[in-house]
C-alpha cells in the first residue's frame, strides 16, 4: 500500500534517515508491539512509538490514574486521575496517531492471560515495576519465543536489556529468582526521579523500533546500565544464554508459570 | 554526458507541489519502488530544492545524470537508480 502525502509528512524524518527509509516505515507500519503497564516506562514507549507508526499497540494494565504518578507518568494528565490507565493512554496515543490501532487490557497481568496476550505481538516491552511481573513476562516470553525490552528503574537509576529467546540470555538468566521479600524497595518506598523513566522508557521504545525495521544492533547479550547522578552509561557483557538457566535452558527446570506473590504495596485492594 | 534524449526515462516525479523535507522523501519512495538502473526524472522548483535534493540523492548512493534548467523556474533531474540491497 503506498503512502499518502500525509504519511509521507508524518514520517518524514524517519523516510530520510537511511536505515529505515520507506521500506522500514512500512516495517514499522505492520508491525506491533505490546507494553504491560502504563506508567513510568509504558508512557514514553507507548508515546513515541504511536507517534513513529507502530501499526498495532496494546497496552496492559490494571491500575487508575493517581495524582502520584503524574510526576513521571507523561502519557496522563490531571484531568485523567481515578480514569483506568489504558483508557488514558490509549485516548493519547490515537490523539498523536490516528493511523495506530490501540488495544487495550484493563487487567492484572498473570499465568493465566498472559500468553493469550503477547500471542498476537512481535515485541513485547516490559514497563512493570514489580519483580513477580518481571519473571513472569521473561518466562512467559522464552516459552513463547516472544522477543522482548525488560527494563527498571528506582531513584537515579536505571536499566535495561533485550532479549530474543533461546539466541540471547534472558532476564533469568541473570537474575536467577526473585529477591527476598523487602531486599529491593519499590518506587513508591525509594522513589524514582521522573525524568529517569522518560530516559529508559524511551530506549525500550528505540529497541522496539529496531527489532521491527532491523536496522542496527539489538542490545541482547547485554545489560545497559545508567545512573542520573553521575550521568554514565555502562554496558554489561553478559554470559552466554542458557547454561544453567531454569527456563531458557535446553533443558529448563521451569515448564510453568508462576505468579510469585505481589509485593503487598503494590496491592491497591477495591482497583482492578 | 549523454544528450538528454539519449536517457530512457522509467519513471517521473513532481515535487514542486511540496516543500522540504518532503521534496526527498518524494523522490526517495519513488526509487525505492524502481528497478537498480532505471532512470527516474524529478521535476522540482528552483531553490531549496535544487540545492538540496540532487545532493542527499548522491548521499544515497544514486547516480545524477542530469539537471535540466526548463527556463521556467523549474529544473528536471535525471537519476539513475543505484540498488542498496
Amino acid at each position: 500500500m503506498p503512502f499518502t502525502n500525509e504519511q509521507l509528512e508524518r514520517y518524514s524524518r524517519h523516510i530520510i534517515l537511511k536505515e529505515i527509509g520507506v521500506k522500514g516505515q512500512k516495517k514499522i507500519m505492520n508491525g506491533s508491539v505490546l507494553i504491560i503497564g502504563a506508567g513510568g516506562l509504558g508512557a514514553p514507549a507507548a508515546l513515541y512509538l504511536a507517534a513513529a507508526g507502530v501499526g498495532k499497540i496494546g497496552i496492559a494494565d490494571a491500575d487508575v490514574v493517581d495524582l502520584s504518578n503524574l510526576q513521571r507518568q507523561v502519557i496522563h494528565t490531571t484531568a485523567d486521575i481515578g480514569r483506568p490507565k489504558v483508557e488514558s493512554a490509549a485516548e493519547t496515543m490515537r490523539a498523536i496517531n490516528p493511523d495506530v490501532e490501540v488495544e487495550t487490557y484493563h487487567e492484572f497481568i498473570t499465568s493465566d492471560n498472559i500468553m493469550d496476550i503477547i500471542r498476537d505481538y512481535d515485541f513485547v516491552l516490559d514497563g512493570t515495576d514489580n519483580f513477580s511481573a518481571k519473571f513472569l513476562i521473561n518466562d512467559a516470553c522464552v516459552m513463547a519465543d516472544k522477543p522482548f525490552s525488560h527494563a527498571g528503574i528506582l531513584r537515579f537509576k536505571g536499566q535495561l536489556m533485550t532479549v530474543i529467546p533461546h539466541e540471547s540470555p534472558c532476564y533469568r538468566c541473570v537474575f536467577k529468582t526473585m529477591p527476598p521479600k523487602d531486599a529491593i524497595p519499590t518506587c513508591r518506598q525509594a522513589g524514582v526521579i521522573g525524568a529517569m523513566a522518560g530516559v529508559i522508557g524511551s530506549l525500550q521504545a528505540l529497541e522496539a523500533v529496531k527489532f521491527l525495521t532491523g536496522s542496527g544492533d539489538l542490545l541482547t547479550g547485554k545489560l545497559l546500565t545508567f545512573d542520573a547522578l553521575t550521568m554514565k552509561f555502562h554496558t554489561i557483557n553478559l554470559p552466554p544464554r542458557g547454561e544453567g538457566c531454569a527456563v531458557c535452558s535446553d533443558h529448563p527446570e521451569i515448564t510453568e508459570l508462576i505468579d510469585y506473590e505481589q509485593p503487598v504495596c503494590e496491592f491497591k485492594p477495591g482497583q482492578n | 554526458m549523454a544528450a538528454v534524449s539519449d536517457i530512457k526515462i522509467d519513471d517521473k516525479v513532481d515535487i514542486t507541489d511540496v516543500v522540504c523535507p518532503v521534496t526527498f522523501v518524494k523522490t526517495k519512495v519513488a526509487l525505492e519502488e524502481m528497478d537498480d538502473g532505471q532512470v527516474l526524472s524529478v521535476h522540482m522548483n528552483d531553490g531549496e530544492p535544487v540545492q538540496n535534493v540532487p545532493r542527499s540523492v548522491k548521499e544515497e548512493g544514486h547516480q545524477i545524470l542530469k539537471l535540466i534548467d526548463n527556463e521556467d523556474g523549474t529544473y528536471d533531474l535525471l537519476v539513475r537508480k543505484v540498488g542498496e540491497d
